[in-house]
């Protein structure tokens, strides 16, 4: 039972004719890690950024089809249904995401890894306290701040500082995490630091991760999507992707003949 | 509880964008109404003298006009020193004098203009009231001078100088043509600042009833004038305040309307 | 050629030093027989062209002061134009004691200097939280289209020469305001009143200028964690463009304080220390518009000195903002 299920999903951005995703059909697996690949203007960003319906902060957008939520509960809702705003703040809650440069807000380490959960309404010192350190410990970021938390974010390191975003996002417990190339701003020692913390991630989150760095998603991913032109290639199990794909765009790509 | 607050403070934002709104239509609004009841075509063709405002109009426009004459080559002049010349602090230090010349209160120039050129020549003058606009004009266009040139891009400049041209050459054919469009904007909303300024020109150029073109006299000023008449008891005088206080604003956001419009075309 | 462009640029570009340093010297200049004769003590006095008979006590020292100094040429020229001054005075006041008296006239700049920051404070007050929710309501709230032309409307009110504000505060929005306050029309709580209409736009476009100044990603992931659209604002795009914003608040208070017009209308212009925010006052640049036609000798010299005063305050917070909060924000 996947967590997320996209079914004949299309996308179209205001002010366009013509979609920039036409009819998705596409299962994120639970307690996996689905890579989106592609080349860009593919559509796997705007694919991503619609599962938490973070598009809709611009108005305009025009969706089709369905994104089925199954949460731990196994309730199932379509998210392109919501349209309140304590539906979208409930959503968000539950898909987290990363984008591709760190976003540390302006203030302090623990206030960053604390403020998801003080809008959901953690009030307790010490409940707040310890949940910011399992986070910051659950992101290998705690053994280098747990002496500096009242200090400003930030002064930290990029790839320090994308582990913190990521400690933000899992501090709220979500079910799923969104990461839109999350290591393409960083250097080659952070980037592994922060592949090996998603794969260590995927225990307790189903996670959807774009990336245009195809060794990334082999090393990684469970799953590997495949977009060209706003359209899904190939879906399947990773290594099959790489090792054997069963379409001619997707070799094409990923033995590097385009991209 | 989250939401109601979230709901609560974009209403009030709403609410003070609708204020904001409100003033302006109301000030545009009762200019409008007063001005236009005010307002006929013979104000054009007399002078203050005769209940007209012909005098004060061009005065106005002589007085702005030989204000832009002085301001803007010295205000461009100074914006390519600190963009393409000065290097180090002495730019940066003149970048942010401007800045503060920008802000310095009007009625000071106005007293700086006084000491300087009104008590020397014995009494007001248009000149003085042209030099006290001027001083307000320069840091404006300086500062867009400044802010515009650093839009072009250095391979422009490199490309320049690599086909052998020096570097006046390169900045006047090449620089500013590309920044062009930017700089205008700019001074055209300089100008229609300074055309609707007042307190500058109180004691240095003050105002006339008459017609005049002698420079070396009081001279006459829509703005001035409107500030006498709008204080005077009389209704008549009040009235014509307001026509002159309607075509002032007219021009103003026309000028600066239509300076706004060339930026978008070109965009 | 290259080389007379270039001194040409750079004679420009000093011309902005020169001009600075010559509005603060000529200031100084002017104001100095005002300075030198009233000191800082100008500054706490309350009376302004008040007539004191030097035979009573405190004005012996005054005597002895020019006596001393009738050495120095240019302050015995003081004194010589202090007493053309006294003359004037009791010229044009008729029904004035007898002649035989000697009087003298006292300056003091404290009315002016209160009423310039108490309208200053109204207008800030007042203009303050209105100009906040504009600005959240232009970058936040409206959409694209709708917050160009509500941009632009209060871009053009920002536009509007302050003499109209003037005008239609004094005939429109005082009468109103009195209605409701009690007290004159013209006053400073109406002077303040209206001169925040007139920083209102100012305020807000450049308040919206530092707000849109925060990277969408920032916002986005706030979003992203469930927040409202008033903890995104509250919590990240504040706190990451703060700097910018008390710096365009400070801007915003220097035009405040220099303004001349908008103010002249309403402030009553009288020489007297408001007891309520309805009575009538008179602010430095209202004082200097009204009264420098008719000043001469030392009373023009004291308004040189309220012109330096303001001066040197509008330059000492601008800079502050320029400096400390706006550089901060780039």
């Amino acid at each position: 039972m996947p967590v997320l299920n996209i079914k004949k999903f299309s996308f179209t951005y205001p002010g366009v004719d013509h979609p920039s995703l036409k009819n998705i059909n596409l299962p994120i697996k639970r307690n996996a890690i689905t890579a989106l690949i592609g080349p860009s203007g593919c559509g796997k960003s705007t694919l991503l950024r619609s599962m938490n319906r973070i598009h809709d902060l611009y108005p305009g957008n025009k969706y089709d089809g369905k994104i089925e939520f199954i949460d731990s509960n196994k309730n199932v809702s379509n998210i392109l249904d919501i349209k309140k705003e304590n539906e979208f703040i409930e959503l968000r809650q539950k898909i987290g995401m990363i984008f591709q440069k760190p976003t540390p807000f302006p203030m302090s380490i623990f206030d960053n890894v604390a403020y998801g959960l003080k809008i959901a309404g953690i009030k307790n010192k010490t409940e707040l306290a310890d949940r910011v350190e399992a986070a910051l410990k659950g992101s290998a970021l705690w053994k280098e701040v747990h002496d500096r938390l009242d200090k400003s974010a930030m002064g930290l390191s990029g790839g320090q500082q994308q582990r913190l975003c990521i400690a933000r996002a899992v501090a709220v417990k979500p079910e799923v995490l969104l990461f839109d190339e999350p290591t393409s701003a960083l250097d080659p020692i952070s980037t592994g630091a922060i592949e090996e913390l998603i794969v260590e991630l995927k225990k307790d989150v189903s996670i959807a991760i774009v990336t245009h760095n195809m060794q990334q998603a082999s090393r990684i991913s469970d799953y590997t999507a495949f977009m060209y032109l706003g359209d899904l290639i190939e879906f399947d199990k990773t290594e099959t992707i790489f090792l054997n794909p069963k379409e001619q765009k997707t070799e094409d790509y990923i033995t590097g003949r385009f991209g | 509880m989250r939401l109601l607050v979230n709901k609560i403070f974009l209403a009030l934002s709403i609410f003070s964008a609708l204020i904001g709104l409100a003033f302006l239509a109301w000030i545009l609004i009762t200019l409008f109404l007063k001005g236009l009841s005010s307002f006929h075509f013979s104000l054009f063709l007399n002078d203050l003298v005769d209940g007209g405002l012909r005098n004060l109009i061009i005065g106005q426009f002589i007085l702005a006009g030989l204000a832009s004459a002085i301001g803007i080559p010295l205000g461009m002049a100074a914006g390519i020193y600190i963009q393409e010349y000065g290097q180090g602090r002495y730019a940066a230090a003149i970048r942010d004098l401007s800045d503060i010349m920008m802000s310095a209160p009007s009625i000071v120039i106005g007293a700086f203009v006084y000491a300087i050129i009104v008590v020397p020549m014995g009494g007001t003058s248009g000149y003085a009231g042209a030099v006290a606009l001027a001083i307000m004009m320069i840091p404006v266009v300086i500062n867009t001078t400044d802010s515009m040139l650093s839009l072009v891009p250095r391979e422009l400049r490199e490309a320049g100088i690599a086909l052998g041209a020096s570097k006046y050459k390169v900045i006047i054919d090449i620089v500013i043509k590309a920044a062009k469009v930017g700089i205008m904007t700019g001074i055209l909303l300089a100008f229609a600042r300074i055309i609707g300024e007042t307190a500058p020109l109180l004691f240095t150029s003050e105002t006339s009833n008459y017609f005049s073109l002698d420079l070396t006299e009081s001279f006459p000023s829509l703005t001035v004038s409107i500030y006498d008449l709008a204080n005077e008891p009389e209704e008549s005088s009040r009235d014509l305040a307001w026509a002159a206080s309607f075509i002032l604003t007219v021009l103003v956001l026309i000028i600066n309307l239509s300076g706004r419009f060339i930026t978008r075309n070109k965009k | 050629m290259e080389k007379i462009f270039q001194k040409l640029s750079f004679s420009s570009a000093s011309l902005v030093f020169v001009i600075l340093l010559g509005i603060f010297i000529t200031l100084f200049v002017a104001a100095k027989p005002a300075i030198d004769t009233f000191g800082l003590g100008f500054i706490t006095n309350p009376d302004w062209n008040k007539e004191v008979t030097l035979e009573t006590p405190t004005t012996t020292s005054e005597v002895e002061v020019i006596e001393e100094d009738v050495s120095d040429d240019d302050d015995a020229m003081i004194a010589d134009e202090d007493d053309m001054m006294l003359e004037d005075e009791d010229d044009m006041m008729l029904d004035d004691e007898d002649d035989e008296t000697l009087t003298k006239t006292i300056y003091g700049g404290l009315v002016p200097i209160v009423g310039t920051l108490l309208t200053t404070i109204i207008a800030l007050a007042f203009a303050l939280p209105i100009a906040m929710g504009i600005a959240v309501f232009l970058a936040e709230i409206a959409p694209k289209n709708i917050s160009n032309i509500v941009g632009i409307a209060i871009e053009l009110l920002a536009a509007i020469p302050s003499i109209i504000f003037g005008m239609w505060g004094l005939y429109y929005f005082a009468p109103i305001v009195s209605d409701l306050f009690g007290g004159y029309q013209v006053s400073l709580l109406t002077a303040g009143l209206v001169l925040g209409v007139m920083i209102l736009p100012f305020m807000a476009a450049i308040t919206r200028d530092s707000m849109n100044t925060t990277p969408n990603v920032l916002k986005e992931s706030a979003y992203a964690l469930g927040a409202t659209k008033f903890e995104v604002i509250k919590d990240i795009i504040f706190p990451y463009s703060k700097v910018g914003i008390i710096g365009s608040i400070i801007l915003a208070l220097g035009r405040a304080l220099g303004e001349t017009m908008a103010v002249a209308f309403l402030i009553g212009s009288i020489f007297v220390l408001p007891q309520k925010i309805t009575d009538p006052t008179i602010s430095i640049p209202v004082a200097m518009a009204n009264n420098f036609g008719e000043a001469s000798g030392l009373g023009e010299s004291a308004l040189f000195y309220l012109a330096l005063i303001l001066f040197v305050i509008s330059f000492a917070i601008i800079s502050l903002a320029k400096f400390y909060f706006l550089k901060k924000a780039k």
